[in-house]
Formats: C-alpha cells, sequence, structure tokens
C-alpha cells in the first residue's frame, strides 16, 4: 500500500520526461546544515518496515523499507551469488555412447537443481579436499536405450517404438555413502524438477555415470545459485499536481499501466490507485502528452524496496532473504575478528608507536 | 596447494602513523560488503570521507579508504561501522520474520 501522507520529497528520485533527478541519497552527516544524519539504531528501527505481500511455493514478494540502496543491493547479491547449494560437480563417465558428448552431458547435469539442503552437507575446504560422506553426495546414472518389441505396428511415435528413449532428471538414483542413509532419512537427495529432459537415446545407447554433488555458491558458478531470479525494484510515484479535464480522463488512463489510475463513474474524477500504482512501469508515456504534462509528476520512492524473489532449489522462497542475512552476518563477523585483530597489533585503542606492519603493495 | 592464504584484511602502506587515513584492503569481499560498508562509515560524522574500490576483477579483494577527523583511529572507525551493519542486519531479520508470523499476505500457488 502507498502511504496516504505525502512522501517526504527528499525521498523521491524523480523522472523527467529525458532525465532522472536526485538519484543519490542524501542522509549523510554534513550535507544539509544543522541536521543530524548520524548513524541512529533507534531512528532506524522507527522508520523501517519489512512487508511480506505475496507468497507462493515458489517465490516471494516482500517490501523493505527505509534502507539504503546499498543495504538492500547486498541482500539481493547475496540471494543470487553467496547463499550456498548442492550442485553436481564432478562427473565420472564410465559409458557414454548418446549423441550427448561428455562434456556437454555434464554441464547439463551440474545444472539439475537438487533438493539437498546445504545445511546437512558441509564445504570442501579446497578442490582437492577427498570426498567424504559429509561434504559429497553420489547418484548414478544408468540408462540403455532398447526397441519396444510390443509397439504398435506402423507407429512413428519414439515413445511408443522405444523403451528408454529419454534420459530424465528422475533418472538419477542417490547412493548413500556412510551416515548419510540417516541424515537424508526425511527427505532424499533427488531432483526438484524430475522431469528435466537432459538427453535423447535410440536403441543402442547407453549412459553409465556417476555424479558428485557438492556444496558451493553461485559467485562459483551460477548452477550453485538457490534463485532464479532475485531483483528489486524502487515503488513508483505518481503525483497529480492539478485536475485532469474530465474528456481526457480515459486517454489519461491509458499513459499507465493496466490499474494503475481510477476514474471515479460519477465525476470522471481522476486519481492514483495506492495499490495499483506498485504495478506501473513508469513508462514516461504520460509526458509525451502536451495536454497532460504539466499536470503530473513521476517518481520512484529512493528507499521503498520492492523485492521479487523466485526460489529454484532447496530453500522456501520465505527463507531466501533469513538466508541471506545470515551469510551477510558471517562476513561481518569474519572482517570484526581481522579488525580486532588488526588493532590488538597496534596496541589497544589505535595507539600509534610507529612499527606498524604495511602490505607492500 | 602452494599459494597462502592471504590475511582477511591489510593496511595499505601510506598510512598515517595515527591510522586517522589508512587504505584497508579486504580479501574475498565484493562490492556486496564495499558499498554497505562505505555507507555505514559515511553514517559516521567522525569520518571525512570514506570510499571503496574493487581495485581488478580478477583480483579477489576491495580497497576502502577512511579518513578520519580529529586525528582519530580509522580503525576503530571500521570496527564500529561493522558493528552498527550487524544491528542492520539483525533488525531487517527481526522485522521480516515478524511480517511473515502475521501472516497477513496473499498466499497463491505456482505450478513450476
Amino acid at each position: 500500500m502507498a502511504p496516504k501522507n505525502p512522501i517526504d520529497p527528499r525521498r523521491v528520485v524523480g523522472i523527467e520526461a529525458e532525465r532522472v533527478a536526485h538519484v543519490s541519497s542524501t542522509d549523510f552527516p554534513g550535507h544539509y546544515p544543522d541536521e543530524d544524519h548520524s548513524w541512529d539504531l533507534k531512528k532506524f528501527k522507527k522508520n523501517l518496515k519489512v512487508k511480506v505481500q505475496r507468497l507462493s511455493n515458489r517465490s516471494i514478494d516482500f517490501d523493505l523499507v527505509g534502507v539504503d540502496a546499498s543495504i538492500a543491493n547486498a541482500f539481493r547479491r547475496i540471494m543470487i551469488a553467496e547463499v550456498p547449494t548442492v550442485a553436481i560437480e564432478h562427473v565420472y563417465v564410465w559409458n557414454n555412447t548418446s549423441v550427448i558428448v561428455d562434456e556437454v552431458m555434464a554441464q547439463r547435469l551440474g545444472l539439475v537443481p537438487l533438493n539437498v539442503d546445504p545445511a546437512l552437507v558441509s564445504m570442501k575446504e579446497s578442490p582437492a579436499d577427498t570426498a567424504t560422506d559429509r561434504n559429497t553426495i553420489v547418484f548414478d546414472l544408468k540408462l540403455t536405450c532398447e526397441r519396444n518389441p510390443s509397439a504398435p505396428k506402423g507407429s512413428t511415435k519414439p515413445e511408443e517404438l522405444y523403451i528408454n528413449h529419454e534420459l530424465l532428471s528422475k533418472h538419477l538414483t542417490w547412493r548413500p555413502a556412510g551416515e548419510q542413509e540417516e541424515v537424508f532419512a526425511d527427505n532424499p537427495p533427488a531432483p526438484t524438477n524430475p522431469d528435466i529432459v537432459l538427453g535423447k537415446l535410440r536403441p543402442g545407447q547407453e549412459i553409465e555415470m556417476e555424479l558428485h554433488a557438492v556444496k558451493g555458491v553461485g559467485k562459483d558458478h551460477a548452477k550453485f545459485s538457490p534463485v532464479a531470479t532475485a531483483s528489486y525494484r524502487l515503488l513508483p510515484l505518481i503525483t497529480i499536481t492539478s485536475p485532469i479535464p474530465p474528456q481526457h480522463a480515459e486517454q489519461f488512463q491509458k499513459c499507465f499501466s493496466p490499474g494503475v489510475i481510477r476514474i471515479d463513474q460519477r465525476t470522471q474524477e481522476v486519481s492514483v490507485d495506492p495499490v495499483g500504482v506498485r504495478n506501473d512501469t513508469v513508462s514516461r508515456e504520460v509526458l509525451r502528452h502536451p495536454e497532460f504534462a504539466d499536470k503530473v509528476k513521476l517518481g520512484r520512492v529512493r528507499d521503498w524496496f520492492l523485492f521479487n524473489v523466485e526460489s529454484e532449489g532447496p530453500y522456501a522462497p520465505e527463507r531466501l532473504l533469513t538466508e541471506s542475512v545470515k551469510v551477510m552476518r558471517e562476513k561481518i563477523a569474519v572482517m570484526r575478528r581481522a579488525a580486532e585483530a588488526l588493532q590488538e597489533q597496534f596496541g589497544g585503542a589505535g595507539a600509534a608507536d610507529g612499527d606498524v606492519e604495511m602490505a607492500d603493495v | 596447494m602452494t599459494e597462502s592464504i592471504p590475511p582477511k584484511i591489510r593496511i595499505m602502506q601510506g598510512a598515517s602513523s595515527d591510522l586517522s587515513a589508512a587504505t584497508y584492503q579486504i580479501y574475498d569481499e565484493s562490492h556486496t560488503i564495499g558499498n554497505a560498508l562505505r555507507w555505514m562509515l559515511m553514517k559516521n560524522p567522525k569520518v571525512e570521507f570514506c570510499g571503496y574500490s574493487v581495485p581488478h576483477p580478477s583480483e579477489n579483494f576491495i580497497q576502502v579508504r577512511i579518513q578520519m577527523y580529529d586525528n582519530l583511529s580509522s580503525l576503530q572507525a571500521l570496527i564500529t561501522a561493522l558493528s552498527d551493519l550487524d544491528d542492520v542486519c539483525e533488525t531487517i531479520e527481526d522485522a521480516y520474520i515478524m511480517s511473515l508470523r502475521e501472516d497477513k499476505f496473499e498466499r497463491w500457488e505456482e505450478k513450476s
């Protein structure tokens, strides 16, 4: 819901016919004379608003209001690139007589999303680490295509003529090792979607492979990314500055996305729908009409982020933000330990004794 | 693995001896932390200047430059900013979980 009371003009990014205005945030100490913009957790807590708008089994929409773009962007980036998942990393090909060459098949297998909860798998310290039941999940993939002896006469359909003519993600069979049988008892490792076509076979062709899945992050390879998309937009802001004549109401409405502008049935009075405005594309079409250009102001609210996150893989969509917060806080903790160790080295609260060890570069 | 992992944070050569102006090289971090940290440092009224850069995309580190007023320690400001950033994360997570619990949102079924 857009607020009823007007938005502070300092929060608005102006969208004009051929330029955008006031893009950068200005809430820093020293920017406005005699105003205090130093960090204040209490004030932040008061202004912060997080509200889930829509939730499905695959995606979530939520509003994050009252934070700087750098913070919203950090969470978006972490969701894409640093929340870990498990994906197939090593493919050992014992036999592959299909038309798809080994390396292409290995690439396709890597991209298959798995349902393995990453919390149950530990990350390999380095690629050279030996595989154990804690850091590797093994799948077997074995399929042979044959002629169907009971195929209807004269049929030309592959699904009738042949047995196993398609290699699908459901053909991946998990081979438990060590303690895995107990750990994964509730949710045996498998692809999240059983019907992904990995390749096509014809009679006499055969595939036999061993697949090793490991835990990784999206910045190493996109196959480890837990999201299909994770993006945000800024809340559109449409302000009608002087009344639109009734005879132009419909034309005005057509300048925006459907559902954004309401027209009163009786008075033909034009107003902005507070819910519908979220879906406006801010196309600026309205500014191309001379009769409207000076009657409306377009903008976006700089600290009002409309997130849309689509999960792909093991995380429920509502878990992705909390996971990214977890990753972010872990990063902060690691840096803080390093900074405090550095301070220790300097002897207390940064007291200078001249023997600072600096990098050579 | 012959190469050793560099330290998480290094102080670049040329820092003032009281650390009131210094450039920190943070290993294995990117814009994700760089920009957020820069923002939080700039919220500190004792910080005269703060900026960050990713010097080269194939080198896995960022550099954060901090200059302080009144000869204060930039390292202390860095530590404070990190703990404030942690508060931000905690606050956002709490507010998000609260909103999820309130359960006042549209639920729908998406086919895959």
